[in-house]
C-alpha cells in the first residue's frame, strides 16, 4: 500500500526541489543528486555510529558483561566520545612511508564503500541512483577496495603491514568469485541487473502469507548463506579478520595509521558491511517488501532497515561466536567448498525456473543442493584425521 | 556436515545473549563504584589503632611497647613514647606513624602486639593526589574506635573483646587473692 | 560541439593521458602502477561517456580489480635488477614510434561519425548477452576454454613449486 508515510522522504525531497522552480533542468538534476547523496551519507553515518556502540554492547552481552554504559543513556553517546578521541589524536606518518600513497589509501578505501551504498533500494522509489547495471556497479566498486588495501599496506613501509595487506588481498580476491557467482542465480531468475527490478521480482505473496523472496527457495537459501559468508570475508570480519587480527599482525595493513585515518578505515569496513548487507537484503530477502500481505501498511523503508539490522546483528553474533580462521583454511574454504556450491546454486536455480514453479521443480532443486552439500561435506571432512591424537613425547 | 559446529556455537552464544537479560548468573558484572562487592571478613589492607570508649587519644590500647616497630619487615612504623612533665615514660604513644605507601599488609604487627591494639583495616579507596606526605598516616588518622572494629570484623572483634575481658577478670581475681 | 559534450571529454582525456604518461615515466614502480590504475579509470569513464555502461563496469572489475592487483603483486614479489638504469632504450623508442605511426595511420583511415553523440540504442547487458549467445557463441566457448586452460596451468605451476 503506497501511503504517505511510505513515501515521506520522496515527498520531502519533491518539496525541497520545488523551491528550485526557477532553475533550468540540469540544475535541478544536479541538486537532486546532491540531496540523494546527502541523505545516504546522513543515514549511514548515523547507523555507523550506532552500530559501533551496539556491536560493543551485543558482544559484551554474549560475553556475560555490560558493554559501554557510562557515556549517555545506556552508553549510546559512546560514538561521540570515540569520535572526539579519534579527532584529537596525533596523526603519525612513519618516516620511511610513502606520504602520498599513505594519505590516499584511507580515502581510496572509503570511497568505493560509499559508492556501493548508492545503488541499493532503501524503500519504494527510494534508490539513490537507479542504474540499469546496478549489481555490476556494486561489484565493480567492491573490486576497487582491494587496491586500496594494497596501498595502505605498502605505503606503511612495514613488514607486518605488507603481510597483512597481501593476506587481505588474497582473501578478498578469492572470495569475489563465490560472491559474484552466488548472485548469478538471482540475476538469472529476475532477468535484470538492476536492484530495483530484482526487488520487484520478489513482490507478491503465495496465499497472501508466504512472500516470494528468493531466500525461501532451495537455491536461494544456499546462495544467501554463501553470499553472507563471502560478505563476511569481504568486509574482513571475524572469523575472517586475519588481516587485521591484533594478536597476529598488530592491525595488519592499518598498523601505521592513527587518529582520523584509522577512523576512516574503521568507517570503510563498516560501510562495506552495510553495503553487502543491503545488497543481501535486496537480492535475497525481498528488499523493502513486507513478509506478509497484511503487514504492508508498515512503510517499506522500515522493513528494509529492520532486515538490515537483523543481518548486522548476525554479523556481530558470528563475531562473538567464532575464533579466527587461518589464511590457508580460508583459501581452502573458498576454492573447494564455496565455489562448487555456488555453481550448484546456479544449476539448481535453472532447474527451479524451468519447472515453472511446480512442486517437482522445488523438490529437484532442493535435491540438487542437498546432495552436493552432503557430498562436499563428506569429501572435505574425510580429509581431516579425526582419530585420537597420540602424544609421543608427553607422558 | 559443514557448518553444523558453527550453528551449535551460535546457539550457545544466543543463549548467553538472551539469558544475560533474564538470568542473574549470565551477567555477573558488578558496576563499581555504584555497586560494591562483598568483602570477606579475613580481607585486610592496612593497619589501624583501636581505642576503647569515646576519646580517640586517651582510649588507645597501645602502650608504645615498640614490638611492632621492631618486627615490621619494611620498618615503616615510627613510635615515640609519651613522657609526663617529670620525664617519666607513660604507657601511651606520643607519635605513631605508619607509611602506607610502603606497607605490604603482612599483618606481622597485628600478630606480635600483646595488647590487641593494632588491627588490620579493610578500606582500600585511599588514593591521594600526591605521593609522599599524604600517605604517611599519623596517630590521629590511625585511631579508630572499637565499635568500628566490631563493624568491620565482628567475629575477630568479639573474640578480642572476650579475651581482653577474660584477662581483666583473671587479673582482678589475682589482685583479690593475695 | 557545445560545452556540455566537450568539457567532460576534455577532463577525462586529461586525466587518462596524465595517468598514462606518469605510468610510463615515474621511477617509483608502485607509483607508476597506481597512475596506470588512474588511466584505467579514465578509460572506464570514456566508456560511460559513450553510453556503454556494461563495458565500462567490466573494465573497472577486470582492469582495476584484477589486472592492477596482478601488476602490483608482480612489482612486490620481484626485485629490480641492479644497475639497469643507464642510457636510453633506443630499441624501445623505435618500437614505440612504430606503434604510434601505426595507430595514427589507423586513426586517419577511419571515418568518424558526426560530432554529436550516437543516436543508436544504448548498449544494454541484454543486447550483449543475446549477441554472445547467438552470433558469437563459438568465440565465447573458445575464450572459456582458453581461460580454463590458463586457470589449470596456474594451479599446476603453483602446486609444483610447493613440492
Amino acid at each position: 500500500m503506497i501511503n504517505g508515510l511510505d513515501q515521506i522522504f520522496v515527498i520531502a525531497k519533491g518539496l525541497l526541489l520545488s523551491l528550485l522552480w526557477w532553475a533550468p533542468a540540469w540544475v535541478v538534476q544536479v541538486v537532486s543528486a546532491f540531496v540523494n547523496i546527502a541523505a545516504v551519507l546522513a543515514v549511514f553515518l548515523t547507523l555507523f555510529a550506532l552500530i559501533s556502540v551496539f556491536e560493543r554492547k551485543i558482544l559484551a552481552r554474549i560475553q556475560n558483561r555490560y558493554g559501554p554504559n557510562r557515556v549517555g543513556p545506556f552508553g549510546l553517546l559512546q560514538p561521540v566520545a570515540d569520535g572526539i578521541k579519534m579527532l584529537v589524536k596525533e596523526d603519525i606518518v612513519p618516516r620511511g612511508a610513502d606520504k602520498v600513497v599513505h594519505f590516499l589509501a584511507p580515502i581510496a578505501m572509503v570511497a568505493p564503500a560509499i559508492l556501493a551504498l548508492g545503488v541499493i533500494p532503501y524503500g519504494r522509489n527510494m534508490t539513490a541512483f537507479s542504474i540499469d547495471a546496478g549489481i555490476l556497479f556494486f561489484f565493480a566498486v567492491g573490486s576497487a577496495t582491494e587496491l586500496s588495501v594494497f596501498m595502505a599496506g605498502w605505503s606503511s613501509n612495514n613488514k607486518y603491514s605488507m603481510l597483512g595487506a597481501m593476506r587481505a588481498i588474497a582473501q578478498m580476491v578469492s572470495y569475489e568469485m563465490p560472491l559474484i557467482v552466488t548472485v548469478l542465480p538471482v540475476v538469472m531468475i529476475a532477468g535484470s541487473l538492476s536492484p530495483d527490478r530484482i526487488v520487484d521480482a520478489q513482490a507478491g505473496y503465495i496465499l497472501g502469507l508466504i512472500p516470494k523472496w528468493f531466500v525461501l527457495t532451495p537455491w536461494g537459501a544456499a546462495a544467501f548463506l554463501l553470499f553472507f559468508t563471502a560478505s563476511l570475508v569481504e568486509s574482513n570480519r571475524t572469523p575472517f579478520d586475519l588481516p587485521e587480527g591484533e594478536s597476529e599482525l598488530v592491525a595488519g595493513h592499518m598498523t601505521e595509521y592513527s587518529g582520523f585515518k584509522y577512523a576512516t578505515f574503521f568507517m570503510a569496513e563498516y560501510f562495506g558491511m552495510f553495503a553487502v548487507s543491503g545488497m543481501a537484503v535486496t537480492l535475497f530477502l525481498g528488499g523493502w517488501h513486507a513478509p506478509t500481505a497484511f503487514l504492508q501498511f508498515i512503510p517499506s523503508w522500515i522493513w528494509f532497515f529492520s532486515k538490515l539490522s537483523v543481518l548486522l546483528f548476525t554479523f556481530i553474533w558470528i563475531r562473538g561466536t567464532l575464533p579466527r580462521i587461518r589464511i590457508d583454511q580460508t583459501m581452502k574454504l573458498a576454492w573447494t567448498f564455496m565455489l562448487p556450491m555456488a555453481f550448484t546454486c546456479v544449476i539448481a536455480a535453472a532447474v527451479w525456473h524451468y519447472a515453472a514453479g511446480g512442486i517437482l521443480g522445488w523438490l529437484e532443486s532442493l535435491a540438487i543442493v542437498s546432495l552436493v552439500y552432503a557430498g562436499l561435506s563428506q569429501i572435505l571432512g574425510a580429509r581431516r584425521n579425526l582419530s585420537v591424537r597420540i602424544y609421543r613425547f608427553a607422558e | 556436515m559443514i557448518g553444523a559446529g558453527i550453528l551449535k556455537g551460535m546457539a550457545v552464544t544466543a543463549r548467553n545473549f538472551i539469558g544475560s537479560y533474564f538470568e542473574a548468573d549470565r551477567l555477573t558484572t558488578i558496576q563499581y563504584p555504584e555497586e560494591r562487592d562483598k568483602i570477606s571478613e579475613s580481607y585486610r589492607n592496612f593497619p589501624f589503632l583501636v581505642y576503647d570508649g569515646d576519646d580517640p587519644d586517651a582510649g588507645l590500647r597501645c602502650t608504645s611497647c615498640k614490638i611492632c616497630e621492631k618486627e615490621c619487615p619494611p620498618q615503616i612504623i615510627y613510635i615515640v613514647q609519651d613522657r609526663d612533665e617529670k620525664g617519666k615514660a607513660l604507657k601511651h604513644p606520643k607519635v605513631f606513624d605508619i607509611d602506607i605507601s610502603v606497607c605490604m599488609g603482612c599483618q606481622i604487627c597485628v600478630e606480635v602486639c600483646p595488647f590487641d591494639s593494632i588491627k588490620m583495616d579493610k578500606s582500600f579507596e585511599l588514593s591521594k593526589p600526591e605521593r609522599f606526605r599524604s600517605l604517611l598516616l599519623h596517630k590521629s588518622d590511625l585511631a579508630k574506635s572499637n565499635s568500628y572494629y566490631h563493624e568491620i570484623s565482628p567475629t575477630q572483634a568479639t573474640e578480642v573483646d572476650e579475651a581482653l575481658a577474660a584477662a581483666a577478670a583473671k587479673k582482678k581475681e589475682k589482685a583479690k587473692t593475695p | 560541439m557545445n560545452l556540455f559534450h566537450l568539457l567532460p571529454f576534455v577532463v577525462i582525456a586529461v586525466i587518462t593521458l596524465a595517468g598514462a604518461v606518469a605510468a610510463a615515466t615515474l621511477s617509483n614502480l608502485v607509483h607508476a602502477a597506481l597512475s596506470l590504475v588512474l588511466s584505467f579509470l579514465g578509460v572506464a569513464a570514456f566508456y560511460f561517456l559513450l553510453g556503454a555502461e556494461f563495458i565500462g563496469l567490466v573494465q573497472v572489475i577486470v582492469y582495476v580489480g584484477a589486472v592492477a592487483v596482478l601488476i602490483v603483486f608482480t612489482i612486490l614479489l620481484t626485485r629490480p635488477l641492479p644497475g639497469a638504469r643507464k642510457g636510453r632504450n633506443w630499441a624501445g623508442v623505435f618500437v614505440a614510434m612504430a606503434v604510434l605511426a601505426g595507430l595514427l595511420w589507423a586513426l586517419h583511415g577511419t571515418t568518424l561519425p558526426a560530432s554529436h553523440p550516437l543516436a543508436s540504442n544504448a548498449l544494454t547487458v541484454l543486447a550483449v548477452g543475446q549477441k554472445l549467445m547467438t552470433a558469437y557463441v563459438w568465440p565465447l566457448q573458445a575464450v572459456g576454454i582458453v581461460l580454463t586452460a590458463a586457470l589449470i596451468g596456474a594451479v599446476v605451476l603453483a602446486m609444483e613449486e610447493k613440492r
